[in-house]
């Protein structure tokens, strides 16, 4: 039906968008101004934003610094439980009460580890807890903990509300909520970081609220979802028994969506914790400030044991959250066992801290026994670079000078007016008029803020990432599929990768690879990686039965049932993921500005450091357009050619017909 | 009443189908025929014209657009008091829309639906939503339990959400727990009960809030043809104790003519034809009547009265009664010397012989409905 509203046939259009393309070539190459954006046309947007933001903290900071106080009860009080213990003072002299014995904490990760996912989650909760108590990370481990106990409530609570909100209200939620919460997800959190801390003021609040920011959209979207595909029937069950519509939602839809809303909250946990460990450098402290920390004095084995300590406990939080999410599939749970689930550990928790009052080895893990891989892994990255120096050194010199540098160049050297032009004709030609004007849009915006370079060069780690993740990714995926003992193995390496937080990353390629652009490209592949894989060996391993024994019915080779059978049906899923991997590279383009890129990221990173909030939000918007511009291109473009097809098919059917 | 003779039946013979005859044919004696909903020329549309249109002439403008799809055409209906009136079509014949219209579920484009009189079009969200909690009650194809709540909770939620009291909604929950025979069962989580109990779930919670009008979507559509029998069964006999006024959704011809009182059939958003069963077995409307039909066992369907010839003697050794199905007195035809009186209240209406049973069902064929 779109296709009958727009007069230019397939061809026409491919006409008329080779000529503009010429056209804009010609123009381009031969006016200065086209190529070069001048900098006197820069419009000062960030000085603006600063000016209004700086306006606005002198209104109503006396509101947030209240609410930020407010928030800080709840955080104070979770702080002082897992990690620092309170002093009341009474009259004269101070009462101390400790924190949570950490025999207690493990205990009850045990406990609830056993009782939701039986003896092998316990035994994992027990071995990751032995790392982080053993390798003296419990401290560290236990203030970031207590930042994601305060923000996943209400992270969850905002996410909830705004995902109800966006059901009941469609037209709302595609106009102004969806862009929304693209741009909440897409802006780096480094991006209002800094807003948040002139509001709410330095420390572990104006870092929680930036946790909370991030960590919202997941939860709303999978509300907006989980409530969308709950059966017809059982909403109009809530109007036939003459619910309301509060009634519906939250008695009949949600409660019935429950499986559903708990991956989310899973999906928010570790939003949660990959966010605490970035926000730590405005001042949560715990696990990434220790990491950043040692990054800074590039002492490799800290960061190493710190970085262990986050992997670890993010598999911790993931494979109880997964476990939970499992168990509360209908008919699983009781109240008894819910009594006995909280219960119990509730029990462990106040005699082991209560007894750490007279035994000093319950209130704090002996020093005596405590382990450290000492000095090992620096002598062992000393070592790789003292004796294989020049093969790392050739590799990297030959990927930069005949991938990155030649795309980089093209990139960055290219008139402007050409680039965005060219984009714009594309964005015309695979998702009509409203796809152009959204590209136009962006390209302005990086023009006009000044940032085109920048963003260019964003584009460019973004895409040389993605494409290698692509060429290294899809063969992968394609074996784990054919072999079982590799899909197994394949599987657990994706889960433990996907609940890294982005910033680890960071820390093998730099201890290899030093900072720049190929240790940065290596991370950001290391990071896109996961959803070409995952998506990708899953769509090919969940291709209908029917399909496949039609298939071998066919006689058709191990080849042929790829190339005719599971590829075609499987490819939505693997064009799914690619689009994911483009908005992971993306995501952690941003990230690796630590490791020394001149990208978007940079310059969020310098406003950070700045404080220059402003800047800071232009880059971080000029980010989340372009993600939001790749997003969208990708999806027209998929949707395009699909669309070609079924319309292709559809006038066969015709012709047959006839 | 002059029933058949009970030496033709013995008790152990009786199938339950004669049961259900039986119960309907009582049913229809209780009944006082007054109209409980109608619904007048209802049209239903999709496509871009505004929700609600005024007149003939924007009708059919409106259905001659490329974009739009008729999904209902000019649909008008009477339910009577007390009956099942089943409506009937092969998938994407508008029968499920147009049940929902009846209930406002889909807003219908065009028409008027009266509840007791009264215009449902006209009535606000908030007695619409009292209409819903107080008088009608709904029970779907894929059974809608809520996952999360049991079996006694899912019956009783109904009156939780009018707001009821815990001691009214536990005694009513239990009565219906056991009528639909599900005792002992009530704390069982759906996923834990097969496809026919999950539908008891459903019939009872229908129930609970004592509606005088159950709408049935396709309910037995979803299960196994033994089950599905069973079920058809347990209906009647709930319909028999109850009599509520239903409309019962379904594309099995065979369902509709064995639940029914009257039966309309919808073909692309039209009825076909509407009568009770034996009508429209006996004179299907045209070719696409005539195909559902033809597969149907029409002796348990057309009733002696139907087939009977004028009588030749005053008085007869056995005699039927002229609601009888065929297929319930056949035996007793078959073992009589000749020809059977067929009585209608009592007075001799005429008679009936083998050969005009073989006769009745080889029609069949003869009518060329063999499809």
């Amino acid at each position: 039906m779109t296709r009958d509203r727009t007069s230019f046939s397939f061809e026409q259009r491919f006409g008329i968008s080779a000529a503009i393309v010429v056209a804009l070539a010609c123009v381009s190459w031969s006016l200065p101004i086209a190529a070069k954006y001048p900098l006197s046309w820069k419009w000062p947007l960030d000085q603006l934003l600063t000016m209004w933001l700086k306006f606005l903290v002198a209104q109503i900071s006396f509101i947030t610094r209240g609410i930020a106080h407010i928030l800080q009860m709840p955080l104070d009080f979770a702080i002082g439980l897992l990690a620092k213990g309170f002093e009341i003072p009474l009259g004269s002299e101070t009462v101390t009460i400790p924190p949570l014995s950490w025999a207690g904490v493990c205990a009850t990760f045990v406990w609830i580890g056993y009782r939701v996912g039986g003896t092998r989650l316990a035994l994992l909760q027990a071995a990751c807890s032995a790392y982080i108590v053993l390798f003296w990370q419990w401290h560290a481990a236990m203030l970031t903990l207590a930042s994601v106990l305060v923000c996943v409530p209400v992270a969850v609570a905002c996410g909830l509300l705004i995902g109800v909100f966006a059901y009941s209200r469609p037209k709302l939620n595609q106009w102004v909520l969806t862009p929304g919460l693209d741009i909440m997800q897409t802006v780096p959190a480094f991006a209002y970081l800094i807003p948040t801390l002139l509001l709410f003021g330095f420390g572990p609040v104006a870092a929680m609220i930036a946790t909370v920011i991030f960590a919202t959209p997941p939860m709303a979207r999978v509300t907006t979802l989980a409530l969308n595909q709950t059966p017809m029937e059982i909403r109009e069950l809530g109007k036939m028994v003459g619910c309301t519509e509060r009634q519906t939602i939250w008695r009949i839809l949600l409660p019935s969506s429950l499986p559903s809303l708990l991956v989310g909250l899973n999906q928010t946990v570790m939003m949660t914790l990959n966010m605490v460990i970035v926000a730590s450098m405005i001042g949560a402290g715990g696990l990434g400030f220790d990491v950043l920390r040692a990054l800074r004095q590039l002492d490799i084995d800290r960061g190493f044991e710190s970085g262990v300590a986050i992997v670890l406990l993010a598999v911790m939080l993931d494979r109880q959250g997964v476990a939970l999410a499992n168990a509360a599939k209908p008919g699983a749970a009781s109240s008894k066992t819910l009594a006995a689930m909280f219960g119990v550990p509730l029990a462990f928790l106040i005699v082991a801290t209560l007894l750490g009052t007279q035994f000093d080895w319950l209130r704090e893990f002996p020093k005596a026994l405590r382990l450290s891989t000492g000095a090992t892994l620096n002598d062992a990255v000393s070592w790789i670079n003292i004796n294989y120096f020049d093969a790392i050194e050739a590799f990297r010199i030959f990927v930069l000078t005949h991938f990155m540098t030649p795309i980089k160049v093209a990139l960055t050297s290219a008139p402007w007016l050409f680039v965005s032009g060219v984009v714009t004709v594309f964005a015309y030609f695979v998702g009509g008029a409203r796809m152009a004007f959204l590209s136009a849009f962006v390209f302005a915006f990086c023009l006009v803020t000044g940032l085109w370079d920048k963003a260019m060069i964003t584009i460019y780690l973004c895409l040389s990432a993605t494409v290698i993740s692509v060429v290294i990714g899809i063969p992968i995926a394609v074996l784990a599929a054919r072999f079982d003992p590799l899909y197994r193995a394949t599987t657990v390496a994706i889960e433990v990768l996907q609940t890294l937080p982005s910033f680890v990353y960071l820390i093998p390629v730099v201890m290899l690879f030093r900072v720049g652009d190929f240790a940065a490209l290596l991370a950001i592949v290391a990071f896109a990686i996961t959803p070409i894989i995952k998506f990708t060996m899953t769509a090919l391993r969940t291709v209908p039965a029917d399909l496949v024994e039609a298939g071998k019915s066919m006689g058709c080779s191990g080849a042929q049932m790829d190339f005719f059978i599971r590829f075609p049906v499987a490819l939505p899923s693997i064009l799914l993921g690619i689009n994911q991997a483009l908005l992971f590279a993306l995501a952690m383009v941003v990230i690796t500005a630590l490791v020394g890129t001149r990208d978007l990221g940079q310059e969020v990173y310098i406003a950070l450091t700045a404080a220059n909030p402003g800047r800071g939000l232009v880059a971080g918007l000029c980010l989340a357009l372009l993600g939001i511009l790749i997003d969208r291109l990708f999806q027209a473009g998929v949707a395009r050619l699909q669309h070609r097809k079924s319309s292709q098919s559809f006038v066969h059917g015709e012709l047959a017909a006839a | 009443m002059a029933a058949p003779q009970p030496s033709a039946f013995p008790r152990s013979r009786i199938t339950d189908h004669l049961m259900v005859s039986e119960m309907k044919k009582d049913l229809r004696n209780t009944s006082e025929n007054s109209v409980k909903l109608s619904c007048l020329n209802i049209w239903k549309l999709y496509g871009p014209h505004p929700d609600r249109l005024t007149g003939k002439e924007q009708l059919l403008a409106a259905s001659r657009d490329p974009h739009t799809f008729t999904a209902l055409r000019d649909v008008s209906l009477n339910v009577r008091r007390g009956e099942i009136f089943v409506v009937m079509g092969l998938s994407g014949s508008g029968k499920s829309t147009l049940l929902r219209c009846l209930t406002r579920l889909v807003e219908p484009t065009f028409g008027e639906v009266l509840l007791d009189g009264v215009n449902m079009m006209s009535l606000s969200a908030k007695d619409l939503m009292e209409i819903r909690r107080h008088k009608m009650a709904m029970v779907f194809q894929n059974f809608a339990l809520l996952p999360h709540l049991t079996v006694a909770e899912n019956i009783g939620l109904p009156l939780r959400i009018r707001g009821e009291s815990g001691g009214k909604i536990e005694s009513t929950v239990s009565e219906l727990t056991a009528l639909v025979g599900l005792s002992g069962m009530s704390k069982r989580l759906p996923h834990q009960l097969s496809g026919g109990q999950q539908q008891r779930v459903g019939l009872a919670r229908a129930l609970t809030g004592d509606p005088e009008f159950l709408l049935l979507d396709e309910p037995f559509s979803a299960l196994d043809p033994l089950i599905r029998r069973e079920l058809q069964g347990e209906l009647i006999r709930l319909q028999s104790r109850l009599h509520k006024t239903m409309i019962f959704v379904t594309h099995d011809f065979n369902e509709a003519v064995r639940i029914g009182d009257r039966i309309v059939i919808m073909k692309d958003g039209k009825v076909v034809q509407s009568g009770t069963p034996e009508e429209i077995v006996a004179e299907p409307a045209d070719d696409y009547v005539g195909s559902f039909v033809a597969g149907v066992d029409r002796t348990r369907v057309i009733t002696c009265g139907r087939i009977a010839a004028p009588a030749t003697a005053h008085s007869y050794s056995f005699t039927v009664d002229a609601q009888s199905k065929v297929a319930d007195v056949a035996e007793a035809i078959a073992s009589a010397k000749g020809a059977v009186g067929v009585l209608d209240g009592g007075a001799l209406k005429g008679e009936i012989d083998a050969g005009a049973v073989l006769r009745m069902v080889s029609a069949v064929r003869l009518a060329g409905f063999n499809v």
